[in-house]
């Protein structure tokens, strides 16, 4: 089974995070870069399945050099190979752009699973399986929590609110997961020492076949029109307990739609 | 705050970037309650194991890491910033493996190291008697050949993991004087070996301290560990490694007491300002700061020489003094920083500086280092 792990770098989801005035782009350079950190969850089914029906794993990322250190790190898991799409010409790229990136690449590398974290930590739109899946004309089967190969059979839990739909669909596809799907394995010394020796294939815009107007940011259908900072923590509400504490609790609860 | 490290490989910063994943994850949230209710953390060992952090300065032919001293000291510094307890574990068993991978014959190589440094068994150190600490020709623990091999009879003691290991490295007398003690690859669980009670101690309470007694332990004779009186010279060539790992746990603890007071101090106002902006205390932690680079310096200094095959025997007592001297007094000053919360247990640095204190001890008591450094100035 040939398995495709869509990989993003994005800044430490715990450092300081700003946008830059000049562009209302993230400000990359001034945090670390990790893993996005459901991509490790997609890492990690990867492996399981490849281990499972003796396939092998790819990590796609798109991204500046920086990135190479996120391919290093899936390939030290245990990834068997990766490409690395870099391409100055990309930076700034939205949503819509990436995915007609990464889907010319897909299309080139062949694949039976594509596997993707449901969301990034840095602009969190959740949309990366679906523009893909439509891009490649096969199936999405989203948010999965559980996710079987039987032949060309796939079976997934996807998660909902009141638990877990049963969905399937046929391979080829393209799924995203869940945290709750696995527990990522660290990388192990060895697997760093191997990594140096998997292949990393580099691909540029001219080898996707997309024009460069078409892609980055004076291209990209979407803009961020404005920003503001995030407004300083507002005091808490106290609820005083005049015998009706429990009454009062569940009210502001329910206005604030917890209940 | 993340230590800006200088390191040989771009191997060698994927170790650390794992380390520190490995150390923020794993080990910081279950230090403070292991520490406080002495409970030994095996799944933290069998996990840093799994990642091969226990065979890192071992060749590769062996089934080590094949990392230079430079590389596995930073490890051990990561580690010790989150755990010092676990980090001294990690060096102990790390000498422990010392006779085996550089005195065993090829078989005994086989047979036992890649379990040790493949992570599969914790191995502990056995040097110490209750009469013969920093003089190890002293000691008096016996044993007598036997057909098939040696008996073994006596006590052995503070030995770090006691009860906890897979297998002991000992040194016992097969006769008399200096040329009489061997050194022996003990497996737990024989008959006749039993732990006393572990020691009730001022820090590092999750990893137990125990004696051994040996009452008549039969062990066969390939688990004899270089020649018959080779022992000392055995015991003494891993000295030196030892003192740098624990001047690299040492300076992991300075650090994290230096990052928490730093924390602290940019975020406690009194007068109003930030306590940090006050210079008596702005200065109280530039200079623990100093501290903590400067036991960084020497001990990657001494790691460098060896590695390189250069004599660095002066140089890992200098690191073991100025780290653990070091470690002592930025704990003590991180209290210190932090004022009535410091020598709360409800903040990590009152166990830091308990902790702090046995580096001066162990591995060669600071007074020992001073009379090698001094030998070395006399020579």
């Amino acid at each position: 089974m040939n398995i495709v792990v869509c990989v993003k770098q994005v800044p430490d989801t715990w450092a300081e995070r700003t946008l830059r005035p000049e562009d209302s782009r993230l400000d990359r350079a001034s945090v670390d870069g990790v893993i996005n950190e459901l991509d490790e969850y997609a890492i990690e089914e990867g492996l399981r399945l490849a281990e499972a029906h003796e396939g092998e794993v790819t990590i796609l990322t798109m991204g500046p050099d920086k990135a190479s250190e996120s391919i290093r790190k899936a390939l030290s898991m245990g990834a068997d190979k990766a490409v690395h799409v870099i391409d100055d010409g990309l930076a700034g790229s939205d949503a819509l752009q990436t995915s007609a990136v990464l889907a010319q690449v897909l299309g080139r590398i062949g694949f039976d699973l594509v596997i993707l974290g449901a969301e990034s930590t840095d602009a969190r739109m959740g949309v990366m399986a679906a523009m893909l899946a439509e891009r490649l004309g096969v199936p999405q089967v989203s948010l999965a929590s559980k996710v079987e190969v039987d032949g060309t059979a796939l079976r997934i839990h996807r998660q909902r609110d009141y638990g877990y739909d049963k969905v399937e669909a046929s391979l080829p596809a393209v799924i995203s997961v869940v945290e709750k799907i696995n527990e990522p394995r660290y990388p192990s010394f060895k697997g760093i020492m191997a990594a140096k020796k998997k292949p990393v294939e580099t691909v540029t815009l001219a080898d996707t076949g997309l024009d460069a107007g078409q892609v980055g940011l004076a291209a990209a259908a979407t803009e961020v029109v404005s920003f503001a900072n995030r407004p300083p923590r507002q005091a808490g509400t106290v609820v005083k307990d005049e015998g009706d504490g429990g009454t009062k609790a569940a009210e502001f609860l329910a206005g604030q739609k917890f209940i | 705050m993340t230590v800006d490290r200088m390191l040989p490989s771009r191997e060698a910063a994927d170790l650390l970037d794992l380390t520190r994943q490995l150390a923020e994850r794993e080990l910081a949230p279950r230090v403070a309650e292991a520490e406080a209710v002495e409970t030994f953390p095996a799944e933290v060992f069998k996990i840093i194991g799994a990642a091969g952090l226990l065979g890192l300065p071992y060749p590769e032919s062996l089934g080590g890491g094949g990392q230079p001293y430079e590389v596995y000291l930073q490890v051990l510094e990561e580690l010790a910033m989150r755990w010092a307890a676990v980090a001294v574990t990690v060096s102990v068993h790390s000498l422990s493996c010392f006779p085996l991978a550089t005195f065993g014959t090829p078989e005994q190589q086989e047979r036992w190291l890649p379990d040790l440094l493949g992570g599969g068994t914790l191995g502990a150190y056995s040097l110490s008697e209750p009469q013969a600490g920093s003089d190890a020709a002293a000691l008096a623990c016996q044993a007598e050949r036997d057909a098939g091999g040696y008996v073994i009879t006596g006590t052995k003691a503070w030995i770090t993991g006691g009860g906890n290991a897979d297998s002991y490295t000992l040194f016992a007398r097969t006769a008399p004087g200096s040329q009489g003690v061997s050194c022996f690859l003990v497996p737990a669980g024989l008959p006749g070996l039993t732990f006393g009670q572990p020691e009730r101690k001022m820090g590092l309470r999750a990893v137990p301290t125990t004696s051994a007694h040996y009452d008549g332990v039969r062990l066969p004779a390939d688990r004899l560990i270089g020649a018959e009186g080779q022992g000392l010279r055995i015991a003494f060539s891993a000295l030196d490694s030892g003192r740098l790992g624990i001047a690299a746990v040492a300076t992991g603890l300075a650090q994290a007491a230096l990052d928490y007071a730093v924390g602290y101090a940019k975020e406690r106002r009194t007068f109003g300002q930030r306590i940090i902006d006050h210079e008596g205390l702005a200065f109280l932690l530039a200079d623990m700061a100093a501290a903590a680079h400067a036991a960084r310096a020497t001990y990657l200094d001494a790691a460098r020489r060896r590695d390189a095959g250069r004599p660095y025997s002066e140089q890992a007592s200098v690191a073991k003094l100025v780290a653990t001297d070091a470690a002592m007094k930025v704990t003590t000053d991180a209290v210190q920083v932090l004022g009535g919360y410091g020598y709360s247990q409800e903040f990590p640095v009152e166990r830091y500086l308990r902790e702090a204190k046995i580096m001066q001890i162990f591995e060669g008591t600071n007074q020992i280092q001073r009379l090698v450094i001094s030998r070395h100035l006399a020579s």
